[in-house]
């Protein structure tokens, strides 16, 4: 246990500013061959480097990677109300494709998603105005689009619970001023669900912005320069230069939107109270997970329905990054 | 006109901060009154102390905050130990390892959610600060955000200090982390909020309301008949005013950090 490969006076071996590949073990040195001082490969930095990760590691393997290959286990399995399982092959999986809470739970995830992605466009047009040469209280509007995403979800959800409530709401006082009976929002299926996207694209909103705003200062000005000696007018100078240089910063805005909103459940759980009885017709896949693993106690079920998610933002995130060579321009 | 739409848009969106604030100090009749009161009679200051009276508020918080120190701290440490030793140093299984750590980062929470719980209930943790904290001491973004700072230093003071016949533990404290320190305030800046605003997790590993942390604590009181609303929305303002008032304190640094690192 000597940390003897540490030679001073010798030119350590670093590897500065190259990312690390999976080595695989050098046939050279066989078993044990970790401690061989003369090869000068594999000479490391003896024990320290094993006590650098030693904590994180563990920490990751026993609360992280173990706990993934347990739940795709347990997604094969049936538990007892009293705990203790059997083997039950692709019995979860065939119960939960024929289960039509899980459509319906994909269908307000998606709806969400759409709404919540409605957000990026009026990003894009706000941040363009944000990087107005010159412009006055750009701090501020920063700050102030940026707050709700910092927020607490559960925090903001009290406030919007009220907004949105249907006898004393200030949002159907606002649409009964131009003539719209508004529904009771946060009780009535499809209602309820805009009523979280709404909340969950007001939350967002400042992080795109704020990403789309430094995509923006990587635009070279001169660009507009030329555009407006040649006449092209704001519009067009946001057609044709804004939004085609800024693809790679709404692609990236894109994905990570996409990704946090099927996850949604903070603001669903919050905003409609765990004991609304609309909750069956609007939850998030989620909250379905939540519901079956931690409430009905169905782990077996869970673990699958978690499996499910896991392939569905997997497979979402593949479809974007293939689509990205259409559409997302790179030099 | 930019200022009119961004001035317009940052009403917006801060109007439902300034509706909680006035709820907060109106009674519960004016909050439910069918004809929408604006400015109550009287402002009622009052309810931020039945914060205190009506709900274990006090416990709340203190949770809360030992939550997100010992997180916050134990992030830092392990992360950037971890990422020094991934981007710097050569060892066996270096890169298994890795792979290992940033293979976390592609799974979505819900999947290795179920087996944390039997853990934290196997170790009897349920219900208490450890419980509470445990997974969210290792952080797999935390490693990939230090190793990436690390990758980007220069070697040579490094090899100086090496030279001086320094050892690696003494390189990396003396040496090294200072110079981290900027990737180091995004870690601790990311870590504070999503530990402050986190849901699901307490919701999981806590029962007994005087046990949760605000975030958990909050969501136990919706749904309630007798709702107490102008109590509801001080008790919220005040969970919200530590994570807020740090933004505001630190707003360029919180913002970039963020932006940057793409995680809530």
């Amino acid at each position: 246990m000597t940390s003897s490969s540490l030679r001073p006076g010798s030119p350590a071996p670093s590897l500065p500013g190259r990312a690390a590949r999976a080595r695989p073990g050098n046939p050279a040195h066989g078993p044990g061959g970790a401690r061989s001082s003369g090869g000068g490969r594999i000479a490391g930095d003896g024990i320290w480097p094993w006590l650098f990760i030693a904590p994180l590691v563990t920490g990751i393997s026993v609360f992280y990677f173990w706990p993934v290959l347990q739940t795709a286990f347990y997604s094969l399995t049936d538990w007892g109300v009293f705990g203790g399982w059997t083997f039950a092959g692709v019995d979860n999986y065939v119960a939960l494709f024929a289960d039509p809470s899980l459509y319906l739970s994909i269908g307000n995830t998606l709806l969400y998603t759409a709404i919540v992605l409605l957000g990026i466009p009026i990003a894009v047009y706000l941040a363009s105005l944000l990087n107005l040469p010159g412009l006055r209280f750009a701090s501020l509007y920063r700050v102030l689009f940026f707050l709700p995403y910092v927020a607490m979800p559960t925090a903001v959800a009290m406030v919007w619970r009220v907004i949105y409530n249907g006898d004393f709401g200030l949002l159907n006082h606002a649409l009964a001023l131009v003539g719209i009976d508004g529904p009771y929002w946060i009780s009535t299926p499809g209602a309820a669900t805009v009523a979280v996207a709404i909340v969950g694209l007001w939350s967002s909103l400042g992080f795109s912005l704020i990403v789309l705003a430094a995509g923006l200062k990587n635009i070279p000005p001169e660009m507009y320069e030329a555009a407006e000696l040649d006449g092209a007018s704001r519009w067009r100078q946001f057609r044709s230069i804004t939004v085609p240089l800024l693809t790679p910063s709404i692609f990236f805005v894109t994905i990570v939107t996409v990704i946090s909103s099927f996850q949604v459940f903070d603001l669903l759980y919050a905003i409609l109270g765990s004991s609304n009885p609309v909750l069956p017709k609007s939850m998030s896949l989620v909250y379905f997970f939540y519901r079956e693993g931690f409430v009905t106690n169905d782990k077996g079920y869970a673990a699958a329905i978690a499996m499910v998610i896991f392939l569905i933002i997997g497979i979402v995130t593949a479809v974007q990054f293939r689509l990205q060579k259409r559409w997302v321009q790179s030099d | 006109m930019a200022h009119l739409v961004l001035g317009v848009g940052g009403l917006i969106m801060a109007f439902p901060f300034l509706w909680q604030i006035i709820m907060s100090l109106s009674t519960n009749a004016e909050v439910q009154s069918v004809t929408p009161v604006f400015w109550p009679a009287e402002l009622q200051w009052e309810n931020y102390v039945r914060v205190f009276q009506r709900l274990p508020f006090f416990d709340q918080l203190q949770t809360s905050v030992a939550v997100t120190v010992i997180r916050t701290l134990a992030q830092i440490l392990f992360c950037t130990l971890a990422g020094y030793a991934f981007a710097r140093m050569r060892f066996r299984g270096r890169g298994v390892l890795l792979a290992l750590v940033l293979s976390i980062l592609m799974v979505p929470s819900q999947v290795y959610l179920l087996s944390q719980y039997q853990l934290i209930q196997g170790f009897g943790l349920l219900d208490s600060l450890g419980g509470l904290v445990l997974p969210g001491l290792f952080s797999a973004f935390g490693t990939f955000l230090m190793r990436t700072a690390f990758l980007a230093m220069p070697a040579e003071l490094e090899e100086a200090a090496r030279l001086d016949g320094a050892n690696p533990l003494q390189i990396f404290w003396r040496v090294m982390l200072p110079l981290a320190t900027p990737t180091i305030s995004v870690l601790a800046i990311t870590t504070v909020l999503w530990s402050w605003n986190e849901l699901l997790w307490p919701l999981v590993v806590t029962t007994f309301s005087d046990r949760m942390p605000l975030s958990a604590g909050l969501a136990t009181l919706i749904g309630d008949r007798t709702t107490d609303y102008p109590v509801v929305m001080a008790a919220s303002l005040l969970a919200m005013a530590p994570v807020l008032i740090m933004f505001i304190l630190l707003q360029r640094r919180v913002i970039d950090g963020l932006a940057s690192s793409g995680l809530k």
